[in-house]
């Protein structure tokens, strides 16, 4: 299956387990824009699987009234660049909805899904990731998936989850991304880290696209003899703190690489952190390679704005020369 | 004496103009030409009366008075081009243009049209990439709205733009080169199909609906100004339903804003029909306190009409109205779709013979004598060079140079600000 046929698959599990899910966004009856829900309107009934209209501040408070209700909501955002109308609805309801109770209500039943990230020719408003911008708000669960396997995963594993979850999908990977996904139902846990390939030299932090092009650089960089220890971070709020610091202690260099750009990006909140768990161990300073402090992404420079592989392996010499 | 007068002042304008450009380095070049503009608008009168009275003027001076009668006019009765809301009387249903019009009116839709098509063939080769959204079928609307405004009045849309980037003084080549990242485009390539910008118009905007607040702010400084100008704030049946449109029309009634709100309804949101997305589809209904008017959104001299009648009713202080375009576009939602998918290739082709903005038009001029086939040809012609050189231009005109990534992020940004990139040694700075 590809990125968006394992998404179906977990939908399709999902409607068929828990009679209570729903699943409803902009476009989804017929299949979506990129075919995330397909047939599932047919199978499971126009009362399950239905359009909104053009308003994401009412998709998002809409799921989170279903949510508080008791039904699991699966809502999608048609682009992850259109989700801020949603974003006072995320911030101010959903995230505070347990806290604010008493635990009273709440409204983990929802998982938001959206696609995400650059795919090339997406400009202004096709090509986001806001992942930082929910990174700041406590009470909710931001995932990115990297493949097929994993997105089954941890989506079932979001939609499961007893808090509000944001799910991103690299939309680049929607077909792109095949893999021999197992048909069952499994999940994957949240707030853990995978370390994809083991090293002793630099220890380097990611998450969705960018996880293919750090493998690159891996590969780049054991030919001259560096080793380096390629994590994805999956869950990127709450974060593994404890398997990226174990593997920093471990190396004493740490790059993190993300598309969002660079001021107050995700990397920001780990290089501090690391900073501060792992200073005695730190051989070099972190390196961020991340995307200008320009609007992400400027169409007509999007090869010149996004963090590629030369840029990255400029990185990892940089800090082996520290 | 009154010409030479005219292009004295005009020249002594442009002097000042340019006085104004050495004394204030910041000012922004869309000031200056809004000044020049204001001064123009003043000053000379435009030879071609497009947003003339529906009275023929016959003493009227015309540089492109043929040897026709210039006191024949296309007249007919647009009975049911309208439908009210809140409203007791609405525009004149007899509607009426003289030759210039007419042909001024076909060879501006014909532009639009011919543009959109060779913008379609430039996607399909790859020359424009990224997000295009062509307005082929709705060119009645734009030609006839800009026809009842004046030079000052202002407009807002959303990525549906092309057409009314044209019309609001953005030439071909400004369009076409802009959709293939050009210098000459008229954002210089940064922009892209979806944020096309001129004096007065205010984009171009990629998030829907979030321009319509913005069109009642534009209405409100040109209240505060004590300007007799409207903003025309467009948005379409799908992002009716967006809410920030009701906080605007709420803004707009309260504070008495010269704003027309108007609904380009070509009956479906991407791929969804207006019946199936909106509760109440009647789109001039849908604010019980602002006063509505449905138009035949094909028909160019009815939407002249009351675009006259809706800017009338604004300036007046009477505060905002609505507006519903019922028109159709012929290709999909945007150059990825197909536009077949949630609609029949007959529907398509019914409403290109049937209502087709720019032949019907056509056939009622020359039923009423004041144009010939040969004469539409030959403009037919014009059109088919005007874009063919904005093509050679937008494949052939030098790009943005990559400096330019790191400029406009900041105005005067601080000293010794950089934008910092990938790496420690990609701060660049930016000085604009």
């Amino acid at each position: 299956m590809n990125l968006c046929q394992a998404v179906q698959n977990s939908i399709d599990l999902t409607l068929a387990n828990d009679h209570t899910s729903i699943a409803f966004g902009e476009d989804v009856a017929f299949g979506g824009v990129f075919r995330c829900t397909v047939d599932l309107r047919q199978k499971y009934g126009a009362d399950r699987v239905f359009n909104t209209p053009l308003s994401e501040q009412g998709i998002v408070g809409f799921g989170i009234g279903c949510a508080v209700a008791g039904a699991t909501a699966i809502a999608e955002i048609q682009f992850a660049d259109y989700i801020f109308p949603a974003y006072d609805q995320i911030v101010n309801e959903a995230s505070k909805y347990r806290y604010r109770s008493g635990n009273l209500f709440d409204c983990g039943r929802l998982t938001i899904r959206a696609p995400w990230g650059a795919v090339g020719h997406g400009g202004l408003y096709h090509s986001q990731s806001p992942e930082a911008q929910f990174l700041h708000t406590p009470g909710i669960k931001v995932v990115i998936p990297r493949g097929a396997i994993q997105a089954k995963g941890l989506l079932l594993s979001c939609i499961k989850d007893d808090n509000p979850c944001i799910f991103f999908e690299p939309k680049i990977l929607y077909r792109s991304a095949k893999e021999n996904v197992p048909i069952k139902d499994y999940t994957i846990p949240l707030s853990k880290a995978e370390v994809l390939t083991e090293g002793t030299d630099i220890t380097m932090v990611t998450w969705g696209t960018q996880v293919h092009v750090l493998h690159e650089v891996v590969q780049m960089a054991a030919k001259e003899n560096i080793s380096c220890e390629l994590i994805d971070l999956r869950t990127i709020v709450p974060w593994d703190v404890d398997t990226v610091c174990k593997s920093v202690v471990k190396t004493g260099k740490l790059l993190i690489s993300h598309e969002a750009p660079i001021t107050g990006g995700v990397g920001a909140e780990i290089a501090a952190t690391v900073m501060k768990e792992c200073f005695l161990n730190l051989e070099a300073p972190i390196e961020r390679i991340c995307g200008y402090d320009v609007h992400p992404i400027p169409h007509t420079y999007e090869t010149f704005y996004i963090p590629s592989k030369w840029k990255c392996f400029d990185g990892v010499k940089r800090l082996m020369a520290y | 004496m009154r010409q030479i007068q005219v292009e004295l002042e005009s020249v002594i304008m442009n002097s000042y103009t340019k006085l104004l450009a050495i004394l204030q380095p910041n000012t922004s070049r869309r000031i200056l030409l809004q000044r020049r503009d204001a001064f123009h608008s003043n000053t000379v009168k435009s030879p071609i009366n497009i947003s003339g009275s529906s009275a023929v003027n016959t003493k009227q001076q015309s540089r492109f008075s043929s040897t026709d009668s210039s006191s024949k006019t296309l007249d007919y009765e647009a009975k049911n081009a309208y439908k009210l809301h809140l409203l007791e009387e609405g525009p004149k249903t007899n509607v009426s243009c003289n030759r210039e019009e007419g042909l001024e009116f076909y060879k501006k839709m014909q532009v639009v049209r011919r543009m959109e098509a060779s913008a379609n063939n430039m996607y399909k080769s790859k020359l424009i990439r990224g997000f295009c959204h062509l307005y082929s079928g709705q060119e009645a609307v734009c030609v006839g709205m800009r026809a009842a405004m004046d030079k000052s009045d202002s407009l807002i849309t959303a990525y549906r733009a092309h057409g009314w980037s044209y019309m609001m003084g953005v030439s071909v080549t400004g369009v076409l080169a802009e959709l293939t990242g050009r210098k000459s485009g008229c954002a210089e390539g940064k922009g892209g199909s979806m944020h096309m910008y001129a004096p007065n118009f205010y984009g171009g905007n990629g998030i829907v609906g979030a321009q319509v607040p913005l069109g009642a702010g534009v209405a409100f400084a040109h209240k505060y100004r004590g300007e007799p100008n409207i903003c025309v704030a467009l948005y379409g049946d799908g992002a009716a339903n967006q809410g920030q449109v009701f906080e605007a029309y709420n803004m707009a009634k309260l504070w008495a804003l010269p704003c027309i709100f108007v609904c380009e309804n070509n009956g479906y949101g991407m791929g969804t029909s207006a019946a199936r997305a909106s509760a109440n589809p009647h789109f001039y209904t849908r604010c019980e306190y602002i006063p509505g008017i449905w138009v035949d959104g094909m028909d160019v001299l009815a939407v002249r009409e009351a675009t006259r009648f809706a800017k009338e009713w604004c300036v007046s202080g009477k505060g905002p109205m609505i507006m519903e375009m019922a028109t159709y576009r012929y290709f999909g939602h945007s150059m990825s779709d197909p536009g077949t998918s949630y609609r029949t290739r007959e529907e398509i082709q019914d409403v290109r013979k049937s209502r087709d903005p720019i032949t019907s038009f056509r056939e009622k001029v020359i039923q009423a004598g004041l144009a010939s086939d040969e004469e539409f040809k030959t403009i037919d012609n014009e059109v088919k060079k005007i874009v063919e050189d904005a093509e050679n231009h937008a494949q052939n005109d030098p790009e943005l140079h990559v400096d330019e990534m790191y400029s406009h992020v900041y105005s005067n940004p601080p000293k010794n600000y950089m934008i910092r990139g990938c790496d420690s040694f990609t701060y660049k700075e930016a000085t604009k």
